[in-house]
């Protein structure tokens, strides 16, 4: 098999957007879920969630962490990758709720995307919080500007929108009087867990998108299994969407961790081979 | 005056092979195998067949190898058996044919060694490709199989040979199911299986991989598209002890611990890209089979000392003898009659110890085995910084969501006719791991031929109507 990048455009430093070409996945793919790719004969199985689909391809954004992301984001349109499975995962819950406040940072900005448009079509008011390290990395700006009722943007060093985090945002939010139904926050799980810990204090149900490690992705392995409300499921096939009010955050973060070692080994060995990778 | 034992295979010697992970058994060679083939007294009753779950001719396989006549050999072995290089090195035979062999009845005898006969014939098979692949009859119709394990290659190869139009979707990469995920290399090389594969694709079987059918494409546009559906998904999802602490790293289930060496070549990193750990004391819970591949792959990874840790004793072991006894000529160490009851970690969440409690045997159970009950205070640490749990598996959870309509049996696996397979749904079969739960290839793949006659006598019902 062989599926033919027919699109790919650098967002950022290290962050780009790719269209894949796929026939099914377009057909059956809902906002929330997720697809693995393995590149080519020596490649893993890397996770990455659905940005959005167009007829025959599949949008994917992708940030530069490790070899594997590397590997992809040097990849030439016209090329292919050797394997997508998908769309794997839940889809999201999408009802009318009410009020939403759909908070992405960085990457997580992305697989957002379909999930808003939904929550949209499904009548809800939409309170839309981005947040970034710099306003270089601020994606997809525009399109939740269309989408939402209320956008405010965030950075780190204060480059674009007002200087902080989004908890910093939500949080001023709910002081100043405004109440939610429901939050979604997709982003790094520290932010995740950031959000969650706020929407707990505030009583409000809050998806969040979690990534542990995974390996097929389709429930045979356990690799993804994290701790929800004292049980352990599959984020996998479970999720990858849990309330985050009840996620064991601490765990999650540590399991994320367990091949450090070798992922920075490897990534240093593929620099040499490669040679320097800053361009990117 | 034929020998009273079996010909031995030639092994690579244990010193050798945990340094690598290349086949463990030998095979054969000419001379060895007609020396073997000559044990066999060609019964005019052949109870070995009926050890068979396929019936094979096993006399007439044999007295062709005996004539020297391996063409014919290789004719009689593919007439029944579609994957004979995967089943003469994996089958339990000592359960099965060779259980059945009058042979192995005299006393001071051992039964002829039907599997090394078979693996002898199908690897000259593959070296030389002598079978034809034959299409004789002209039917109509198409048929989708979901999974390319032993069950779904069977009922595709059955049903190809009958001339139907068959699509099998495949959830990974490559076909073949545990046998490529699961078994080991060093138990079953993956370019043999390829090879088998490669033979099932020959007679015009379409695989299409990377499709998880009821997760990437529903279940309801496979009925729609295709005439009969059959569903071989296996036993796939991973139980775990649930112990306190079974979420701490470096605690896998064998699943993914073999997943990720022998479909993802983790052995290999960083040439190839999926990492696995590994630590310098290993423990492995739980004593099947799935517990000794686990066990002697950690032992290849570089593991200096394994430990098996089962809460009954020796006798009660599900593992296959030949396994056990690879095991411990590998060095592998035995715990028997110990339960796992915690995980310690340390600060980064890796774990790092295990708490134990010591068993005795009480009254037989359902299952005919010895009952373990644990010991009061008997409570002791194991170190360890790598675990993994090879406890059983169960239905794959894909069913529960992703094939509405279909009935399922208490413990979650399909309810499907044990004569053809037929579930509840008009049109849809199943075989294999995941009506039956955890078994054997050759029990999926004879759940597989009887599907096929079943599909077969399906179809044309409905060319009738
Ligand atoms: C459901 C899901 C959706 C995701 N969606 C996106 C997305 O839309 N865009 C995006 O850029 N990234 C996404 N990720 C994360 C992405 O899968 C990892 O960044 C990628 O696998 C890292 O591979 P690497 O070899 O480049 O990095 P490595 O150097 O191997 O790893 C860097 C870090 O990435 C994580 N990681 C490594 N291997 C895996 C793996 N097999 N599965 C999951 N995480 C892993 C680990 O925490 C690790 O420390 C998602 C992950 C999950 C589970
Ligand atoms: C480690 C291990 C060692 C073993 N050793 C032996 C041995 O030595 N001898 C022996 O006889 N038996 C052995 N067994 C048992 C034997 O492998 C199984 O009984 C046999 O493989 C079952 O065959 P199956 O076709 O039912 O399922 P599987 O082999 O499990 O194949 C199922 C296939 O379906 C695919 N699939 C799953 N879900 C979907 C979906 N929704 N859509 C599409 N595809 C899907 C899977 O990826 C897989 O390829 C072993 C098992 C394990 C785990
Ligand atoms: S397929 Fe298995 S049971 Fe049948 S003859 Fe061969 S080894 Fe024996
Ligand atoms: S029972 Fe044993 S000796 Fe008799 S035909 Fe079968 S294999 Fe040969
Ligand atoms: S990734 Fe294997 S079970 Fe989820
Ligand atoms: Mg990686």
């Amino acid at each position: 098999m062989a599926y033919k990048i027919l699109k790919k455009k650098r967002l950022a430093p290290g962050l780009y957007d790719f269209l894949i070409e796929h026939t099914t996945i377009p057909l059956y793919a809902r906002p929330g879920q997720f697809l693995i790719i393995r590149i080519d004969e020596r490649g893993e199985r890397i996770p990455i969630t659905i940005a959005g689909v167009q007829e025959n391809s599949v949008r994917i954004i992708v940030k530069c962490v490790g070899k594997s992301t590397y590997k992809l984001a040097m990849m030439k349109e016209g090329e292919h990758v050797l394997d997508v499975v998908g769309p794997l995962g839940n889809p999201s819950e999408i009802d009318c709720y009410g009020r939403v406040c759909v908070i992405g940072g960085g990457v997580g900005i992305a697989p957002l995307l379909p999930i808003t448009k939904a929550l949209k079509g499904a009548s809800n008011h939409i309170t839309a919080i981005l947040g970034a390290a710099t306003a270089e990395f601020l994606i997809l700006e525009e399109e939740f500007r269309e989408l939402s009722d209320e956008l405010i943007i965030t950075t780190d060093d204060g480059t674009i929108g007002k200087k902080g985090l989004v908890t910093h945002r939500l949080e001023e939010l709910l002081n100043a009087g405004e109440r939610f139904d429901r939050i979604w926050a997709i982003g790094p799980t520290v932010m995740m867990k950031f959000v969650s810990a706020i929407a707990t204090r505030q009583e409000i149900p809050c998806w969040v998108s979690l990534n542990p490690i995974m390996v097929d992705g389709t429930g045979m392995c356990g690799a993804c299994r994290v701790e929800i409300d004292g049980n352990m499921k599959f984020a996998c096939v479970d999720g990858p969407e849990f309330d985050g009010r009840f996620v064991n955050w601490n765990e999650l973060i540590k399991r994320q961790h367990q091949y450090k070692e070798q992922e920075k080994a490897a990534l240093e060995l593929f620099k040499k081979e490669a040679g320097d990778l800053s361009w990117l | 005056m034929a020998l009273k034992k079996r010909v031995p295979m030639l092994e690579q010697s244990p010193e050798e092979r945990i340094k690598n992970f290349s086949e463990v058994a030998l095979g054969y060679t000419e001379e060895l195998a007609l020396l073997e083939a000559n044990r066999c007294l060609q019964c005019p009753t052949h109870p070995c067949i009926s050890g068979c779950p396929v019936e094979i001719n096993i006399p007439a396989f044999i007295k062709a190898i005996c004539e020297k006549d391996y063409k014919k050999g290789i004719e009689i072995l593919k007439d029944t058996n579609n994957l004979p290089a995967i089943c003469g090195r994996v089958c339990p035979q000592e359960k099965q044919c060779e259980a059945q062999c009058v042979l192995g009845k005299v006393k001071g005898n051992d039964s002829v060694a039907i599997g090394r006969l078979e693996r002898f014939l199908a690897d000259l098979d593959l070296s030389l490709e002598i079978s034809k692949h034959r299409s004789d009859t002209e039917n109509t119709g198409k048929v989708a199989v979901i999974g390319a394990g032993p069950a779904g290659l069977t009922v595709a190869a059955d049903l190809a040979r009958m001339g139907y139009e068959v699509t099998i979707f495949e959830a990974f990469h490559r076909a073949g199911g545990v046998l490529i995920y699961g078994i080991p290399e060093f138990r079953l090389p993956k370019d043999i299986v390829e090879k088998e594969v490669n033979y099932v694709i020959s007679l015009g079987v379409k695989i299409e991989y990377n499709q998880v059918i009821g997760r990437t494409i529903p279940f309801r546009k496979i009925r729609q598209d295709f005439d009969a559906v059959f569903i071989g998904i296996g036993a796939g999802a991973p139980r775990f002890m649930g112990i306190p602490g079974s979420n701490l790293n470096n605690i896998y289930s064998a699943s993914e611990f073999l997943t990720r060496v022998n479909l993802l070549k983790a052995n290999e990193f960083p040439k190839y890209d999926t990492p696995v750990r590994i630590a310098n004391r290993v423990v492995v819970i739980g004593a099947g089979n799935v517990s000794m591949d686990a066990a002697r792959t950690a032992r290849r990874l570089g593991a200096e000392e394994v430990l098996v840790i089962y809460r009954r004793s020796e006798a009660e072991m599900p593992a296959r003898l030949e396994e056990y006894h690879h095991a411990l000529q590998e060095g592998i160490i035995f715990h028997w009659l110990t339960q796992p009851v915690e995980y310690i970690g340390d600060i980064n969440n890796n774990v790092k110890a295990m708490k134990c409690i010591k068993m005795k045997l009480g009254v037989p159970d359902e299952s005919g085995r010895r009952r373990p009950i644990p010991i009061d205070g008997s409570e002791f640490i194991v170190e360890t910084s790598l675990v993994i749990e090879a406890i059983g598996q169960k239905a794959n959870s894909v069913l529960r969501t992703g094939f509405p309509g279909l009935k399922l049996n208490k413990w979650g696996y399909i309810e499907a006719d044990p004569e053809t397979g037929a579930t509840n749904l008009e049109g849809v079969f199943a075989g294999g791991d995941i009506v039956t739960g955890a078994a054997t290839v050759i029990e999926a793949m004879g759940a597989g031929k009887r599907a096929a006659r079943a599909i077969d006598s399906y179809i044309r019902s409905l060319k009738r109507a």
